[in-house]
């Protein structure tokens, strides 16, 4: 067991000497979790949307069941994907388990409900404001929900950077499906676990460093964005 | 007598699309929320052209009307016929300036492109319509940066966009000091003279007078009084309106 200073110090040695299998492991991490993202927002931001502009017979238990999806326990994602890609499950055929798509496709899955309930409350408190003015203008539904995504962008890219942040600090559904193989499906936060529980503690304390930096990173985002539109009075 | 048919020839030659959509006939318009009666029974008919002022106390119900009018609500009971149609089928024939003009997070500019992008309108009009309104200087700020009186113009320029046959106009210039709203009449005055009927609501006695063609003083749920404006404001024949004016103009 190393000396947490000596651990520290042997860390920032590693980010700073550009190491090659630490920069392959976070530049897979951020590939995987943006793809996630990216996907969950083609998901998530046309379903918040629909939800957020009308009203239906059991639209209450929707939000319900959306909200109780925000918090879906990685491992439950991360084995029902492990079911269904595994070799006897129903899409075992595709040979995607333990692949980047099959972490991708979980953390699709977890972070989805994240930007549709999140993106769901923004546009529908916008909507509360825009309704009556959109049915005046006889708009049709494409163009009010256009309208929507549009003025919302600001408040809508924060909630895609919470969906980020979700999936790449997330360690339970990627290990599941992923399996953390070296050289193709090992993520900051598996590499973290494995590497803490051999007691090489350099390496799992340099990637936690680089997570908590895109952390950093991902929140100081927000902040800007907020503290711009703001300033553009678009919020 | 030969001329007054003549000219009605020439303007269904000049317009052969659409067919109007006035005149307006209401009848026995109810609307209640709960134990809450607003409208109770409301007949009321309007002609194809001018200005009419709606007028009345606090609560009476004149934004609600114009909202049942323009198609924005339905009413518990009654009819309201625009010359045959419903108003939810004639909505985008119409345009509404709120008493709170709801603009959307975008610039000036970007506000009347929205309008005429999404009704299949000349794009290229926007700097004109900005110009007609005063608000050429602001068409790159952000539209909620606006003055209120900006604000209210800009949502008028907007309403004025789509070429509405009817115009609804819900106290307008209640918030606005004397220039904005002598800014505001004036454009109102001048669509009304290209022939877009004006349905204004409005306390201020002084602007009823400048742009009403009639007036409408609702008490009640329904029509107290209809008549010319300048038979109206001399000699108003009901009680519920000559106790409106005296407090209106003695304070
Ligand atoms: N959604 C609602 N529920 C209950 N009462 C309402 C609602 N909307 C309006 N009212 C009531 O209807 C009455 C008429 O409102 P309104 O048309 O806004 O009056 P005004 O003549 O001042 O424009 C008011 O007393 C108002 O409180
Ligand atoms: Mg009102």
């Amino acid at each position: 067991m190393q000396d947490i200073g000596q651990a520290l110090g042997l860390a920032l040695a590693l980010v700073m000497s550009g190491d090659g299998d630490l920069f392959e492991i976070v530049a897979l991490s951020l590939r995987v979790s943006l793809s996630a993202m990216a996907v969950a927002c083609v998901i998530g931001l046309p379903v918040g949307a629909l939800v957020a502009i009308s009203r239906f017979p059991g639209r209450g238990s929707v939000l319900v069941v959306m909200n109780a999806l925000m918090g879906l326990p990685p491992v439950v994602v991360g084995l029902l994907v492990y079911l269904h890609f595994s070799r006897s499950g129903p899409l075992g055929f595709l040979g995607l388990l333990y692949t980047p798509t099959a972490m991708i496709v979980a953390q699709t899955i977890l972070i989805a409900p994240i930007v549709a309930a999140l993106s769901r409350q923004v546009l529908e408190d916008l909507h509360s404001e825009y309704a009556e003015q959109f049915r005046s203008l006889a708009l049709s539904r494409r163009h009010m929900v256009g309208a929507l995504l549009w003025d919302a962008r600001y408040s809508l890219m924060t909630v895609a950077l919470a969906g980020f942040g979700r999936a790449v600090a997330e360690v339970g559904a990627v290990i599941i499906v992923g399996g953390n193989i070296d050289h193709l499906t090992r993520v900051m936060t598996t590499a973290i676990a494995l590497e803490t529980s051999k007691g090489e503690l350099s390496l799992a304390l340099a990637l936690g460093i680089i997570l908590l930096t895109i952390a950093l990173g991902v929140n100081a985002a927000v902040q800007v964005l907020r503290q711009t539109g703001t300033r553009l009075a678009y919020v | 007598m030969s001329e007054s048919t003549a000219i009605p020839l020439v303007r269904e030659d000049a317009r052969p699309a659409a067919r109007s959509i006035l005149p307006l006939e209401v009848r026995g318009l109810g609307l209640r929320f709960g134990e809450t009666v607003v409208l109770d029974g409301l007949d009321l008919d309007l002609g194809p052209e001018g200005c009419t002022v709606i007028m009345g106390p606090n609560g009476v119900g004149k934004s609600l009307l114009l909202k049942l009018l323009h198609g924005l609500i339905e009413p518990c009971s009654g009819r309201i016929s625009w010359a045959g149609q419903r108003p939810g089928a004639v909505t985008a024939r119409q345009a509404m300036v709120f008493q709170k003009p709801v603009l959307l997070r975008r610039t000036v500019a970007a506000n009347l492109d929205f309008v005429l992008r999404t009704r299949g309108l000349d794009r290229s009009r926007v700097p004109q319509l900005l110009d007609h309104v005063g608000l050429g200087h602001k068409a790159d700020d952000p539209a909620r940066r606006l003055s209120g009186g900006e604000a209210q113009r800009l949502a008028l320029a907007r309403a004025l966009a789509i070429e509405p046959e009817v115009l609804f106009l819900d106290e307008p210039t209640a918030s606005l000091d004397p220039a904005s709203a002598h800014a505001i009449e004036t454009i109102v005055r001048q669509a009304r003279d290209r022939g877009v009927r004006i349905i204004l609501v409005t306390h201020d006695v002084g602007q009823a007078q400048r742009l009403a063609d009639d007036v409408v003083f609702l008490n009640r749920g329904r029509v107290a009084e209809k008549a010319p404006v300048d038979a109206f404001f001399p000699v108003p024949q009901s009680q519920a309106a000559r106790d409106y004016l005296t407090g209106k103009l003695v304070f």
